[in-house]
């Protein structure tokens, strides 16, 4: 029986590639990510979650049977396109700033009759939380080669700077681990990671410019908030929890010093 | 009738915004205050990560920001520090580097995703952050390269009592780093019981043992 | 029925490059979960287009495929307007078919 295996042609020739790229790692590991990425571009699953999310976006679901069409993410109900890169942001409604995720937790909760606080305590990857992560992957596509430009004109989009800046200082935890011990300095890395200097501005599609993004190792579409969760993991910190005030003000830091930077979510990494 | 125009006005507005929002901005104690209160109210248990983690001790607070300590508050976090290494047994200090080398590709341990605390199941995870044995070419540059660590400090034999300077800087820097440098980046692997001694004897060989493929 | 794919199909010149992206778990059958039990293979095993109800591609696929797989390929003589759909079964009997239109 004749096997056609009709993968992309580049696969082979990526696979070789990535192999002679190995060898010097020190040089080139940067640009060989970057072009494996740019191979990738094309075929990045993070479209299927974008429609995924595009589709629950206009669904009338929930005890209300009602879509998230009006929904205001900052821009005005139902304004998607420029949202993210606003986020987080003051909601006078909520009376609390909120990033991307935990805003769209809330609309599910008020517009669709979701239990806000349910959701919040689904795992990643489950139930209604996996439609916040493919939600959130819509609004993020829709702002997709725009500039950050959070608003820090409400006192509390500014107190949370200054919380989320002392967050990202703060050591604890056996390893005596901060944000800042790896994404404190410029051109440091991690094994082959490269990792971003996140007290400033990292740069066009890095750090806060790149999530959400597809991560081809473990085949899961990762929001902000299960990046912080997971770089909380690895600090060897106890968990935090999804939508809290300690995960949003990290946003409001990072987006704020990200100001100018150009968004390339939903991305697809390694 | 006139129609007055105030193109001050605008400026005004701006300053008497950022009066008030100068004075409705809490001091910088004040936000200290609420950043501690926001990650006590934000983390919970998790496995074996429980939120205890995140009492800081003198050390961690002190170093928790943009800025060093004052020298005076540094040098007593040092002295703590090193007051409290606990030296090896019998003043063995060198194990196995086949088994440090192992350890040091080791980056497991201690996350709620890990099932046990104790030492014997962590990895000492130092590939993340230094570059050891030029054969590895997947290494971090959080910390400065350990290539020929023992081969550049003059170590031939480890039991000459010249190499025994390099010997206990070595282990204590292994045991409690902040000895050595208040704010260091690198864990305390000996003080927060992330690996027992043995481990640490092994680490010790694969950087100072001459037949270490690190000192070739 | 499964979750969509995602079908671009783009003329150029004589030619149409189509790019598909379907959704699909792909469990090759040799990993195993947190418990130690191996995960069923699930896989897409055949895969067929067609440009304008006539087939023009027929694959057979095993589990060397990643997750979440990404297919692209050209067809002669496609023109803008024309249809192109997409099926796929995998080894469960599971199907699902997609069209686009050639832009």
């Amino acid at each position: 029986m004749r096997r056609g295996l009709l993968v992309r042609p580049g696969a082979w020739a990526m696979a070789t590639l990535l192999a002679g790229a190995a060898a010097q790692a020190q040089k080139n590991t940067a640009d060989g990510i970057a072009e494996y990425r740019k191979m990738l571009e094309d075929g990045n699953p993070a479209d299927l979650f974008e429609a995924k999310g595009e589709a629950l976006w206009k669904q009338k679901r929930g005890p209300k049977n009602a879509s998230l069409e009006s929904c205001d993410l900052g821009k005005g109900p139902g304004v998607v396109k420029g949202a993210f890169v606003e986020l987080p942001r003051y909601f006078a409604d909520t009376a609390k700033v909120q990033d991307l995720e935990s805003r769209l937790v809330s609309c599910m909760q008020a517009l669709q009759g979701f239990d806000g606080a349910a959701i919040a305590g689904t795992p990643f990857g489950r139930g209604e939380q996996d439609n916040v992560t493919a939600l959130a992957t819509y609004v993020a596509a829709a702002s997709r080669g725009l500039r950050f430009s959070l608003p820090q004109g409400h006192p509390e989009e500014r107190r949370l700077y200054e919380v989320g800046k002392r967050v990202f200082y703060f050591r604890g935890g056996p390893y005596d681990f901060s944000c800042a011990s790896c994404h404190g300095e410029d051109g440091k890395r991690i094994r082959l990671q490269d990792l971003p200097n996140l007290t400033k501005n990292p740069g066009d599609g890095v750090g806060f410019a790149a999530w959400p993004a597809y991560r081809v190792s473990n085949g899961q579409m990762w929001g902000m908030q299960l990046r912080l969760n997971d770089c909380y993991r690895q600090q060897r910190f106890p968990y935090p929890g999804f939508g809290s005030e300690v995960t949003v003000a990290l946003g409001v830091y990072m987006g704020v010093n990200a100001k100018g930077a150009e968004s390339i979510a939903p991305a697809i990494k390694r | 009738m006139h129609t007055i125009q105030l193109p001050a006005v605008p400026a005004l507005v701006v300053t008497a915004c950022g009066i008030i929002g100068c004075a409705s901005m809490p001091s910088s104690s004040e936000l200290d205050q609420q950043a501690r209160a926001a990650i006590k109210a934000s983390f919970r248990d998790q496995g074996i990560a429980k939120v205890d983690r995140l009492n800081q001790d003198l050390g961690q607070r002190a170093c928790s920001g943009p800025t060093p300590p004052s020298p005076e508050v540094a040098q007593r976090i040092e002295a703590d520090a090193l007051a409290g290494i606990r030296w090896p047994e019998s003043g063995r200090y060198l194990g196995d580097w086949r088994e440090g080398e192992k350890l040091a590709q080791n980056g497991r341990g201690l996350t709620w995703t890990d099932t046990s605390a104790a030492p014997r199941d962590n990895g000492a995870s130092c590939y993340n952050c230094h570059q050891i044995d030029k054969k590895e070419i997947s290494f971090g540059t959080i910390g400065p390269s350990l290539w020929n660590y023992g081969k550049l400090r003059g170590v031939r034999d480890p039991g000459d009592a010249a190499a025994a300077p390099i010997l206990q800087y070595t282990w204590g820097k292994l045991w409690n780093s902040k000895a050595y440098a208040a704010c260091s980046n690198m864990p305390r692997f000996g003080h927060m019981q992330l690996l027992d001694e043995d481990q640490l004897r092994h680490l010790m060989a694969l950087l100072l043992d001459p037949k270490s493929p690190v000192n070739q | 029925m499964a979750d969509p794919m995602r079908i671009r199909a783009q003329a150029q010149g004589d030619k149409a490059v189509v790019r598909v992206l379907m959704s699909h778990e792909m469990e090759t059958g040799q990993r195993k979960d947190s418990a130690g039990k191996t995960i069923p293979a699930w896989f897409i095993q055949e895969v067929t287009a067609s440009l304008n109800g006539s087939p023009v591609l027929t694959a057979q696929w095993g589990t060397a495929v990643s997750k979440n797989p990404f297919m692209q390929f050209t067809i002669r003589g496609a023109k803008a307007g024309d249809k192109v759909s997409v099926s796929w079964v995998d080894n469960r009997g599971d199907k699902r078919t997609d069209e686009a239109t050639v832009a």
